[in-house]
């Protein structure tokens, strides 16, 4: 009943002029970068952070969690239209979505993804705001060696069991724990591998190491395979209106893709790539027109689009309650809450009470807003992918530049994210996994310091992490999850991508 | 997107893997290195060093785990055109010289906006520089001027 009153007294605040201006931008923006292939929501909200560093938290926290949700949205236009994923959780949506589109069922594809990513993310956000405060009141009674141990957990799921190869996965979270080492450390004012550079004194900002993997890295990967031959949007024919045969064969799937986007969302090894693959093969199983799948079944459609939404939804979860990201846009968001020197948490449902629960009435509002818009705007998305490769990637690299030389207008900066820029080019040219990098940069120093704190309580004695029954079950379920793809050849099915 | 299906299987000793792997383990004696000279002690549990040994073994094992890959068959990257990505590194380097010469940022913007749409293919570079400036202009008067941020001002900048 509390959550109730709190999430009552969250729309007061989020039904605010301003903060409904800043939800509507976010929606659009995070619709229009979903739609434009290249960048993801990762991308933006990282893009955009120097930029609102001036802004009020709650604005830009509404603003990002709406770029977050019209993202997801936006991706499937360009799945459904163009047969090239705006963002990897799309990639299912493409298979029946494009066959539709090509039949010139284009418009029901387009309307039982939109209304499909409603419902689910509606029935997500109510799960987001019910089991919150129930996470919350576990998570307060934690120790930093139960976080020790979530942080270990996070660790090996982002980058062990679902990456292309184990091997793989973890040099890049390696790599990212090697860049939190860089800076001076906080618990003792050591200086580590700084180098004697100053500007490494203070670490090495997220913001740039996203911008640099993605933007930078992407662009000149791109570049380098000229993937940028034009490619026509299928134009839509016919009515966008589903017929009633159309409703009948979506709702279910529109449930059971909500059904499993949001807890898989919510596990630490989360992202939208694995529900959506999921609802997918459910959904083939389940149809009673099983020989339609791979010629466009609204059902591959309306599952996997439910499933992607309510994952992203899911995964909010423990961002918020525990300060865990489970996906690259969870990581760069969780950059967002430092930047303004909050710290996603159980503390924050205390701290920053009336600001988290005006950010999920928001998210509310933000997916009410998509239904509205994105229907009969669906004409000016596609307009958007009209725009000349070469030019959509030379706009990305100027904000990608613009954004870091706000933020910190200085040579080494600006040489760090080209280096970065290479270092995600590598990446992507051998198949690395850039979202463990991020993860392992932000978790890396929490980690550290969540042990050392630990360790100083039991006056230095490591088996303080078993004795505890909290962390040693995590730290058992780490264990497992990192030998198990080694032992289990066939997890290699689940192959995540990152947006 | 990770999902390409036209690479093809490499056989005999994969070099890229090779190359990766001394990284890692250069990169773990560095880190060693670094936390061996270390000289602030904590009091009680683990000082800041601990967690530098522990990535620098743990970049050590992943080498090692890339040089045993290596025998494998690995994967064959495509092809690349190097002059874009050349066309990118030049990019790059107008905008961090432009700043480091301190011309300012729409100088800067502009040759990095050009070359990088040349870098994908376009063919009219003085157009291009025209609209990247432009499109620099705006966004310098947008964020200096209405959202109070600091872009480098150059002798251009400090006129408008």
């Amino acid at each position: 009943m509390d959550a109730l009153f709190q999430l009552l007294n969250g729309f007061g605040d989020a039904l605010a002029p301003m903060n409904l201006v800043f939800a509507a931008i976010g929606v659009l923006l995070g619709t229009a970068v979903g739609v434009l292939p290249g960048i993801g929501p990762a991308l933006t909200v990282a893009l955009l952070l120097p930029v609102t560093f001036k802004m009020d938290p709650g604005g830009s926290l509404i603003m990002f969690a709406g770029i977050y949700y019209g993202g997801m949205y936006g991706g499937s236009t360009t799945a459904i239209l163009l047969n090239t994923p705006g963002e990897a959780a799309s990639v299912v949506t493409a298979i029946e979505g494009n066959q539709m589109a090509r039949k010139g069922r284009g418009g029901p594809a387009l309307a039982t993804a939109a209304i499909g990513s409603f419902v689910a993310a509606l029935i997500a956000t109510i799960g987001l705001a019910f089991l919150a405060p129930i996470l919350v009141k576990i998570a307060v009674r934690f120790g930093p060696w139960d976080y020790f141990g979530l942080m270990l957990i996070a660790f090996v799921t982002v980058s062990a069991t679902f990456g292309s190869s184990p091997l793989r996965g973890l040099t890049s979270l390696g790599i990212g724990l090697w860049l939190g080492l860089i800076g001076i450390d906080q618990l003792t004012g050591q200086t580590r591998l700084a180098f004697g550079i100053p500007n490494l004194f203070d670490g090495i900002e997220v913001t740039t190491l996203a911008v640099g993997l993605f933007a930078i890295g992407e662009a000149l990967h791109v570049a380098s395979r000229h993937l940028f031959a034009p490619e026509k949007p299928i134009p839509i024919k016919g009515s966008i209106w589903m017929t009633a045969s159309d409703w009948r064969r979506s709702w279910k799937p529109w449930l059971r893709g909500a059904g499993i986007g949001f807890p898989i969302g919510a596990l630490p090894a989360g992202g939208a790539e694995i529900p959506t693959f999921l609802s997918y093969t459910t959904e083939r199983k389940l149809s009673r027109h099983p020989e339609e799948f791979g010629q466009g079944a609204i059902e591959g459609v309306a599952g996997p689009e439910a499933a992607n939404n309510a994952s992203a939804a899911g995964s909010l979860v423990p961002l918020l309650t525990l300060g865990l990201p489970t996906s690259a846009t969870a990581a760069v968001m969780l950059a967002g809450f430092q930047q303004y020197n909050i710290q996603p948490g159980p503390l924050l449902f205390v701290q920053h009470a009336s600001l988290v629960w005006a950010l999920i009435a928001s998210l509310f509002i933000a997916n009410i807003m998509l239904l509205v818009l994105n229907l009969p705007l669906v004409g000016l998305w596609v307009q958007l992918l009209k725009i000349p490769l070469p030019w959509l990637y030379a706009g990305i690299l100027l904000f990608a530049t613009m954004g870091t030389i706000a933020a910190n207008p200085s040579v080494v900066e600006l040489l760090l994210l080209s280096g970065f820029g290479v270092l995600g080019f590598v990446m992507r040219r051998y198949d690395y996994p850039v979202a463990p990098a991020i993860v392992g940069l932000i978790l890396g120093p929490m980690a550290d310091s969540q042990l050392r704190r630990a360790l100083q309580m039991s006056q230095g004695d490591p088996m303080i992490l078993l004795q505890h029954p909290g962390s040693a079950t995590m730290i058992g379920i780490a264990l497992v999850a990192l030998v198990a793809p080694f032992v289990f050849k066939g997890l290699s099915r689940f192959r995540q991508d990152e947006d | 997107m990770a999902t390409e299906i036209h690479r093809g299987i490499h056989h005999g000793l994969h070099r890229p893997t090779v190359i990766i792997g001394l990284g890692l383990i250069a990169l773990a004696a560095v880190t060693w290195n670094d936390a061996r000279g270390m000289t602030i002690r904590a009091n009680y549990g683990v000082g800041a060093d601990a967690a530098s040994y522990f990535v620098a073994l743990f970049l050590a094992v992943l080498g090692l785990g890339h040089l045993i890959a290596a025998f494998r068959p690995g994967i064959e990257a495509d092809e690349a055109d190097w002059g874009a990505v050349a066309w990118i590194g030049l990019a790059l380097a107008g905008l961090i010289g432009a700043i480091w010469a301190g011309f300012g940022f729409i100088l800067g913007s502009t040759l990095l906006f050009a070359f990088t749409a040349r870098a994908f293919g376009r063919r009219a570079l003085i157009v291009d520089l025209l609209f990247g400036a432009v499109l620099s202009t705006a966004i310098f008067l947008l964020f200096n001027k209405l959202l109070q941020l600091a872009l480098p001002l150059g002798p251009l900048e400090r006129l408008i």
